[in-house]
This record gives C-alpha cells, sequence and structure tokens, in this order.
C-alpha cells in the first residue's frame, strides 16, 4: 500500500497553517528560475496557481482545453464567493465559517483543511479588489454582501449574478501578465492525455494538440491538475460541455488515489429537463433562494391541472401552496443546504406535487419579493439570471413563478491530497474542484469558488515550494527518457483503438445511456440493489460502447467526437468507482443519500461510528477491483452531531 | 409557451476542413425538431444523423451553453449569434425560426479570425490584445483590505456593465472593417472605472490600441453594428471612453 499520509501539522487549529509555513523549505530566487511547473487546467484554480507561482519566479507551463483560459467552467459560477471578513458586524469570524463549512459537509472534511480555507479567505476577496474585479458595492462605497444556503450570516461577496465570471477574469489578467512577460507559456486547445512518472515522481504530461492531432510531451519538475470535476458522468449536468474527469482519471491509473468519489452534489435550482434531446441543464443560482419562495401545490388536484396546463401558478390561492421548506425547516426555510432542499423537491415530485408536464418540477416564486422590495431591486440583484431563464423557458419570472428541479452540479470527490494538496504522487499536486479536500459530503453554496481561489493564490505557492526545494538539483526533465516515449506510445494506441472501432452508434448516444444509468441508480437517492444492479449495467455498456462506438473525422485535424469519445471512455471507469463507493459507504451524509439509512422522518441518517473516514481508492490495473484504503477523520474541535436545519 | 414541432428546416453551412483548404456551403435537412430546442442541441442532433450516414459532423465551438464562456461563435442568417437579441447562439432557441426556412450558418468572418475547420474560428489575436495590458499590475499577496479604497455604486455598476463582455467576437464580426473597437474598450473601460486600475489607464490604452492595430483589425468608422450584436450589450459608450484615455495618453507620451 501507499503513503497515506494526510500531513496534517500538529498544534492547535488556529496555529497549524502559521506553524506549517514557518516549517517548511522556501527556494531561493535563483534556484525558482530553474525549475519548471505544469499546471493542467486554468480555470479559478490554475489560472490563480499558474499566475501566482509565475509571479514568484518558476518557469510555468499551462494548459487549457478551450481557446482561452477566460472559458473554463468557473466563468459560469454566478452566486458568489465566501469569506470570513465579518464585514456586517454580523458575529462571523472564520471559525464560524469553518464551522459552517464543516457542519455543512456532513462532517466528512478535515478539520486543518477547512480552517486553514476560512483562514485564507479574507485575504482572496483583497486579491480580487486589488486585480479590479468589480464587486457589488453598498452606496456608501463599501462592499456588499449576501446570504448563501446552509448559513445564518451574510458572508457572500458577489458580482451581480455573474461571480464566477469576474473572478477568472481577475485571475486571467494576472495570468495574461505572466503569459505577456514571459513566465507562462499558454497552451490553448491541448487536451492532457496522461501524466509522465519518473522513478516515482511527476514528471510530466502528453497532451494532444486539439487543431493539429500531434501527440507531445511536456516535463516540469511538479505537474499541477486543476482540471475541475466529473459532473458529467451523469450527461446532464451544469457543467460546460467539454468538462471532463479524464486529466484525473490519468492520475489515478499512475497511483494517485481517488477519495470519495460517491459525493456528488445535487444543485436544487436547476432549469427543468425537458424532452430528450436535451444537451446540458441551466442552473439558477442558488442566491435566488434569498429572495424566491419555493412551493408546490397543497392539493394533488392542482397539481394535476398544472400537469394538464389547465392552471397556471397564480391561479392557485395563497393558502393552497405547500411552502414544503419553510414548513418543515423552519429556521432555515428557503435557505437550507443544497442536499437537502435538493431531497425535499424530489420528495414533493416523487408524491405527486411536481407541478411541469413531467411531474418533475416545482416553484420558485419572487412575487412575494417583488412586492416587498420592488421590481427594481429583484433586477438589479438578478437581471441576468432572469434574462436566462426567459430566453431558455419564455416565460417571464417576474409574472410566472421560475420552475425548477434538482440537477448534477458539483463533484466533492477527487484525487486525493495531504494537506500540501500533493497527491499520493510525489510531485504531483492537485487543486481547485479536481481534488476532494474541502467539503465532505457536501459543498455550501459559493465556497467552490473560494475553494479554487484559496488554493491557488495562498496554499500552492508556499506547500510546492517545500516539494521543490528538494529538486533544485534535478536538471530540466528529458522528454526523450522510456517512460515519456512508453506514455506516448499508450496514448496514442489508445486513441487509434477508439477511431478504428467504426461501430454503428455516436458517442452521444453511449453517453446518454450512462447518465441514465447514472441518475437512475447513483443520483439522489441509493440503494445496495440499484447500486450493484448500475455496476453490471455500466460494465455491459462500457463493452459495448468499446466495441461499436462510431467516432469520424480525421485523428490529425480538429476532431471533436474524437475528444469526447475520449472523455466518455473515462467516465465509464469513473460511474463505475461512484457507484462502489456508495455501495461501500452504507450511511447518508450530505450528496450521499442511502435508502437503508434514514431517520424515523425521512431525513439522512449518518453513521459516525462506521464512516467517519474519508474513501480512498486505489487503482489496481485495468480490469482489476480497486481496493479501498480508509483515512480516518479526527474531530478534535467540533463535536459532531446530527446535522439539523429545523 | 408549449413548444411546437418544426417539421423540415433546411441548414445551409460553411464546410471547410481545415485552414487551409477552400471552404464552400453545404446544405443539409434535418427533421422533427421542437421549438423548445436550442441552436446547438440542434445541431448536435445534425450531427448525430450526419455521423451515422458516414458524413463529416460540423466543428463549431461551445462549452458552457449558458451565455457566458463566450465560445459559441456563429453567424446565423447574416446576423452574429442570429436572429434574437441579447444572447450568444447557445441561448438561442429554435423558436425563433419558422417552418421550413432555410438557415445559413457561417464561421465568424475577419482577417484576424482565421477558419479552424467549418465553423471553429482562430480567436488567439483576443488574447494578445489583453497581454498588451488588460489587467492591473499587481502580485498575489500584499493587497489592501477590500473596503480600505470606497468605489461608489455607480462607477462599480458601470465598470461590471463594461466587465460583462465574454470575448466572443460578435462585434468584430459584425463590423464591416473587422473593428476590434468594442471589445477592446469594454476591457479598458471596465479597469478604468475603478480606482485600481486608474493607475495605469493610459498605458493600458495605448499599449491594447497598438497591439489591436498590429493584428489585422480594421479602425472604428462609428457604424455601431457591434452594439447592435453584442449578446452582452456591451455600449458603445465605452469606444468614447477608450478614445479619451487614448487621446490623453498620447498627450502625455
Ligand atoms: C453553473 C455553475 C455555477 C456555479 N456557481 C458557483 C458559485 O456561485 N459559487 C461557488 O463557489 N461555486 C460555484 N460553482 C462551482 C465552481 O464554479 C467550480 O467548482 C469551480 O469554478 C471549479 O474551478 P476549477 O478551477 O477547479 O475548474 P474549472 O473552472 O472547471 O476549470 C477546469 C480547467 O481545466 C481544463 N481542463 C479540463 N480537462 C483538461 C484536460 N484533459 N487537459 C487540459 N485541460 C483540461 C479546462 O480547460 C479548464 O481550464 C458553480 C458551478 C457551476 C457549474
Ligand atoms: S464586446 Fe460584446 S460582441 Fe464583442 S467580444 Fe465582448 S461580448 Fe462579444
Ligand atoms: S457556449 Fe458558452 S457562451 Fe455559448
Amino acid at each position: 500500500m501507499q503513503n497515506l499520509d494526510s500531513k496534517i501539522p500538529a498544534g492547535p487549529l488556529a496555529e497549524k497553517w502559521s506553524r506549517h509555513k514557518a516549517a517548511i523549505r522556501v527556494v531561493s530566487p535563483a534556484n525558482k528560475r530553474k525549475l519548471e511547473i505544469i499546471v493542467v487546467g486554468t480555470g479559478l484554480g490554475g489560472a490563480s496557481a499558474a499566475a501566482s507561482l509565475a509571479e514568484l519566479g518558476y518557469n510555468v507551463k499551462a494548459f487549457c482545453y478551450q481557446d482561452s483560459p477566460r472559458r473554463a467552467h468557473s466563468i459560469a459560477a454566478q452566486g458568489g464567493i465566501n469569506a470570513a471578513k465579518n464585514y456586517q458586524n454580523d458575529n462571523d469570524s472564520i471559525y464560524r465559517l469553518f464551522y459552517d463549512t464543516v457542519k455543512g459537509g456532513d462532517y466528512r472534511a478535515r478539520e486543518a483543511n477547512v480552517y486553514r480555507l476560512a483562514e485564507v479567505s479574507p485575504n482572496i476577496i483583497d486579491q480580487c479588489v486589488a486585480q479590479g474585479v468589480p464587486f457589488a458595492r453598498e452606496y456608501g462605497g463599501l462592499l456588499d454582501n449576501r446570504s448563501f444556503g446552509g448559513v445564518l450570516v451574510s458572508r457572500t461577496f458577489y458580482a451581480r449574478g455573474q461571480t464566477g465570471q469576474q473572478l477568472l477574469l481577475g485571475a486571467y489578467q494576472a495570468l495574461n501578465r505572466q503569459i505577456a512577460k514571459g513566465n507562462v507559456k499558454m497552451y490553448t486547445r491541448h487536451e492532457m492525455l496522461d501524466v509522465v512518472i519518473i522513478d516515482g515522481k511527476a514528471r510530466g504530461i502528453i497532451a494532444r494538440d486539439m487543431i493539429t492531432g500531434q501527440i507531445k510531451r511536456f516535463g516540469a519538475h511538479a505537474v499541477v491538475v486543476a482540471t475541475g470535476g466529473y459532473g458529467n458522468v451523469f450527461f446532464l449536468s451544469t457543467n460546460a460541455m467539454g468538462s471532463n474527469g479524464s486529466a484525473a482519471w490519468q492520475c489515478y491509473k499512475k497511483g494517485a488515489m481517488f477519495a470519495n468519489p460517491c459525493f456528488v452534489q445535487i444543485h436544487p435550482t436547476c432549469i427543468p429537463v425537458h424532452g430528450d434531446q436535451q444537451s446540458k441543464l441551466t442552473l439558477m443560482s442558488e442566491s435566488l433562494r434569498n429572495d424566491g419562495r419555493v412551493w408546490v401545490p397543497k392539493k394533488i388536484e392542482d397539481a394535476q391541472k398544472l400537469r394538464e396546463g389547465k392552471i397556471g401558478p397564480n391561479d392557485i390561492a395563497e393558502e393552497d401552496r405547500d411552502f414544503y421548506l419553510e414548513r418543515r425547516y423552519p429556521s432555515y426555510g428557503n435557505l437550507v443546504p443544497r442536499d437537502v432542499a435538493s431531497r425535499a423537491a424530489k420528495e414533493r415530485c416523487d408524491a405527486g406535487y411536481g407541478v411541469n408536464s413531467e411531474g418533475k418540477a416545482v416553484y420558485l416564486d419572487f412575487k412575494y419579493a417583488i412586492d416587498r422590495l420592488g421590481r427594481n431591486v429583484i433586477e438589479e440583484r438578478y437581471g441576468n439570471l432572469f434574462q436566462m431563464y426567459e430566453k431558455i423557458t419564455d416565460q417571464d419570472p417576474y409574472k410566472v413563478p421560475m420552475q425548477i428541479y434538482p440537477a448534477i452540479h458539483y463533484t466533492m470527490g477527487g484525487i486525493w491530497v495531504d494537506y500540501n494538496l500533493m497527491t499520493t504522487v510525489p510531485g504531483l499536486y492537485s487543486i481547485g474542484e479536481a481534488n476532494f479536500s474541502d467539503h465532505g459530503a457536501n459543498r455550501l453554496g459559493a465556497s467552490a469558488l473560494m475553494q479554487g481561489l484559496a488554493d491557488g493564490y495562498f496554499i500552492l505557492p508556499y506547500t510546492i515550494g517545500d516539494y521543490l526545494a528538494g529538486e533544485i538539483m534535478t536538471p530540466k526533465t528529458d522528454i526523450n527518457a522510456p517512460e515519456f516515449v512508453e506514455a506516448e506510445k499508450n496514448v496514442t494506441q489508445r486513441i487509434e483503438k477508439l477511431f478504428h472501432i467504426k461501430g454503428a452508434k455516436t458517442v452521444d448516444y453511449y453517453h446518454k445511456k450512462l447518465g441514465n444509468i447514472m441518475w437512475n441508480f447513483v443520483g439522489m437517492s441509493r440503494n445496495e440493489k440499484g447500486l450493484k444492479q448500475a455496476i453490471a449495467k455500466i460494465r455491459e455498456l462500457r463493452d459495448e460502447f468499446w466495441k461499436n462506438v462510431k467516432v469520424p473525422g480525421e485523428l490529425n485535424n480538429l476532431n471533436p467526437e474524437l475528444e469526447k469519445a475520449g472523455r466518455l471512455a473515462d467516465f465509464f471507469d469513473i460511474g463505475e468507482l461512484i457507484a462502489l463507493d456508495a455501495l461501500d459507504r452504507n450511511e447518508s451524509c450530505g450528496g450521499h443519500f442511502r435508502e437503508e439509512s434514514v431517520t424515523e422522518d425521512g431525513e439522512a441518517l449518518r453513521n459516525d461510528e462506521k464512516y467517519t473516514y474519508v474513501s480512498v481508492w486505489e487503482h489496481q490495473g485495468e480490469g482489476k477491483e480497486p481496493v479501498l484504503h480508509k483515512e480516518p477523520l479526527i474531530y478534535e474541535n467540533i463535536k459532531l452531531s446530527q446535522r439539523s436545519y429545523k | 409557451m408549449a413548444d411546437k414541432i418544426l417539421k423540415k428546416l433546411n441548414i445551409e453551412v460553411w464546410r471547410q476542413n481545415n485552414a487551409k483548404s477552400k471552404g464552400k456551403f453545404e446544405t443539409y435537412t434535418i427533421e422533427n425538431i421542437s421549438t423548445g430546442t436550442s441552436f446547438l442541441e440542434m445541431l448536435d442532433i445534425l450531427n448525430n444523423d450526419l455521423i451515422e450516414k458516414g458524413i463529416d459532423p460540423i466543428a463549431f465551438d461551445h462549452d458552457c451553453r449558458e451565455g457566458i464562456c463566450g465560445t459559441c461563435s456563429l453567424y446565423i442568417n447574416g446576423r452574429p449569434h442570429g436572429p434574437d437579441s441579447a444572447v450568444t447562439t447557445c441561448q438561442l432557441h429554435m423558436r425563433k425560426f419558422k417552418e421550413g426556412e432555410t438557415i445559413t450558418i457561417e464561421p465568424w468572418r475577419a482577417k484576424a479570425f482565421p477558419v479552424i475547420k467549418d465553423l471553429v474560428v482562430n480567436r488567439s489575436a483576443f488574447e494578445q490584445i489583453l497581454q498588451a495590458g488588460g489587467f492591473v499590475s499587481v502580485n498575489t499577496g500584499g493587497v489592501p483590505d477590500g473596503n480600505a479604497i470606497l468605489i461608489s455604486h455607480e462607477d462599480a455598476e458601470e465598470a461590471m456593465d463594461a466587465a460583462s463582455c465574454i470575448g466572443c467576437g460578435a462585434c468584430v464580426a459584425a463590423c464591416k472593417n473587422s473593428s476590434a473597437m468594442l471589445f477592446v474598450s469594454a476591457k479598458v473601460s471596465h479597469l478604468a472605472k475603478l480606482p485600481q486600475g486608474r493607475v495605469e489607464a493610459k498605458r493600458r490604452a495605448r499599449n491594447m490600441v497598438a497591439k489591436m492595430d498590429e493584428l489585422g483589425f480594421g479602425g472604428c468608422t462609428n457604424t455601431q453594428a457591434c452594439e447592435a450584436e453584442c449578446p452582452k450589450s456591451i455600449s458603445i459608450s465605452n469606444i468614447a471612453r477608450l478614445n479619451r484615455e487614448y487621446l490623453a495618453a498620447r498627450f502625455s507620451e
């Protein structure tokens, strides 16, 4: 077995990070100039890391599959970013943000990591402001805040409904400055297809130039993987079309362990699925739950009529509306965490109260907020979201309540990393959504942006120095080493294999089928029988895919179908691991809901005695069952309790 | 609104195998498309059809499919991002089209945006313009508290308006001169409106404009086509601000 040391520093919680920083090594400026770092992915995590590392003097090569770093899916984040600034004087603090995050994650995250995240969060806001991020301001000129699900304070900073866009543009601008200076060499439209390991250390990657099809080798002294989440296993999700789990999966196959794959977040407020031709789902930001009230009809006859289009929502009298979140969770109301809100919506729809023709939608109603605050205020807060909604659904949410339904959104699971954000492979790091680190079994709203930027600006640039201090005598990596030759050969063979199957069905055909299996058996609610079935079905479908998929086009040209086929091939394997992990974890916690583990009133029931651990999976080779390791979670500061938002 | 089915549509689309080859239009037909389908989903359906028939699918750029990443970039029936207003191609829905219609799809056409394949163009010229000065020169760490400098609500909102540019390139595609002025002015305005960006405002304007000229974008003759087609409604008043910043920079040289 490999080394599973989480490297959490000793000492009191609040001092761990500063003590650690004082203890780790630093690299001199002259030596930094000799060292090369590869950063794969230039979303919030990757762009902030690449820029910060280049500012420090390292030579950085950065990669993304889009035509510009500005297009990473971080751009789509809407609602905001958390930080423990306590600008609102509402008794927020680093400790409270830490506590909320651990509790929100249903006590399945590491205390030390989460505390550090909360600790650096105020610096992120300062940094972004200095870069020119146009956060919302109050009339007096101070930064404005809003509140988000799962917390009782206002600590979320935002830029209209485009916070991710503005934060990414800030990081992108910092990155551009370093590209212009020659400190970062940026490779756009390049897709990483393997990580290269020499003498047990990560030394480079193999990537495909997506325009020419050329397979290229890149060497470095360390590799950082910041390639985002794997939610697209489910086919329909709020992720971008190109979002994928492949880079993380290649790391897994090369020895980096994979943690908590079954912790997938289902977001309660997305535009419902219509028809079977849909390619993706659109999120309506959680911030809307600040001002929108969620309801379904109280009477099943009304729901029936709504589904048949005989009446509209505005025909239903106030007293006939069931504001089920306010009813079930009076203290948090519409602002319960995502997993709770998602399950509550599913519960109502399964009971027959769904309001669209497919019976899979609930209302999010702004009438009350508009009456209270006026249309202008709502427009200023959410104008672009309302416009987006109207363009998709052809309905005006200022007049008719929005229809929403839960959808796959975020993956808490990911590559296992220690406190230094290093994987189980020395010299291989993972940051942002690609790693598993801080959100436990459920991520709180506005905390992913915080984590990506914390990792990239303020954590990795320190911790990677500790490793690289030991590499200053290592010469430039030789990309003609046998390990590179071998890796390139494997990549080429796999691409050719996919390309030459020349079967009968398209990549999308198989991806939709996989998505269906995942959503029906490994989605919002899971049980042993379903999971076992899912595993069998995924294996069967994967076999068929490898025999019967049709990849058109040319190998040496831009070929989106070839790109999709490669990603889907990995999604089968990731899907299988999600199901295996979900099967092992016979408790309900956060986004993972096992029907076998519920309280009397149907709420999720954790089993701390058996499952207070991180599930860490180790690859054993193609076609072999992976091995499960357990990293025990030790709570020294927080007392575990059953989460209650009542 | 209830969705309807469009029984038949003709899709006339630009096919070009790579940057060097000569392109031409091909026409395909597609059947039974719901008006609730997005334009790009329609192309997905068409592509799956083409693949099954053994025809190379149409390459087009897209990623987020929610109007924010700026990747999608189709010139539809003579308009960048098609017939709807203030939306990107990926937010366009088939309800904007009529039964039996012939829909013409082309790539962005501009010297500075060469075609890569079919409808995919190379927009790296935009990257180069931003690298020439579209940033605030601060390193990570050592910055003042976020509330240390007050910024009026109005200034923050105006900066945000300009910062909403998604870098799609529709403004260039819409302009008969292939000018990038709206794009450049959006970045210059965003940063010039904030105290953090003011410090380098002149240098930024000068360097970005010089880079734009160098890369083969045309000059601005104030036709306002860019504003009309911009999916994010970026205002041409930003161009006036850019001109002011640029002149100020020239005078202070
Ligand atoms: C619609 C939506 C709204 C959201 N809203 C919020 C919010 O309000 N607040 C919040 O905190 N979080 C939000 N999130 C979550 C948050 O946006 C993401 O978790 C976060 O931005 C991920 O950042 P990242 O840098 O890890 O990855 P990404 O931004 O996804 O970037 C991944 C990068 O990796 C590259 N890449 C991927 N694979 C490869 C490969 N094989 N080779 C080369 N490059 C590759 C891509 O090109 C890209 O540059 C939202 C997410 C979605 C989908
Ligand atoms: S100014 Fe408008 S049209 Fe031009 S790149 Fe920006 S968003 Fe696109
Ligand atoms: S695909 Fe992202 S804006 Fe259209």
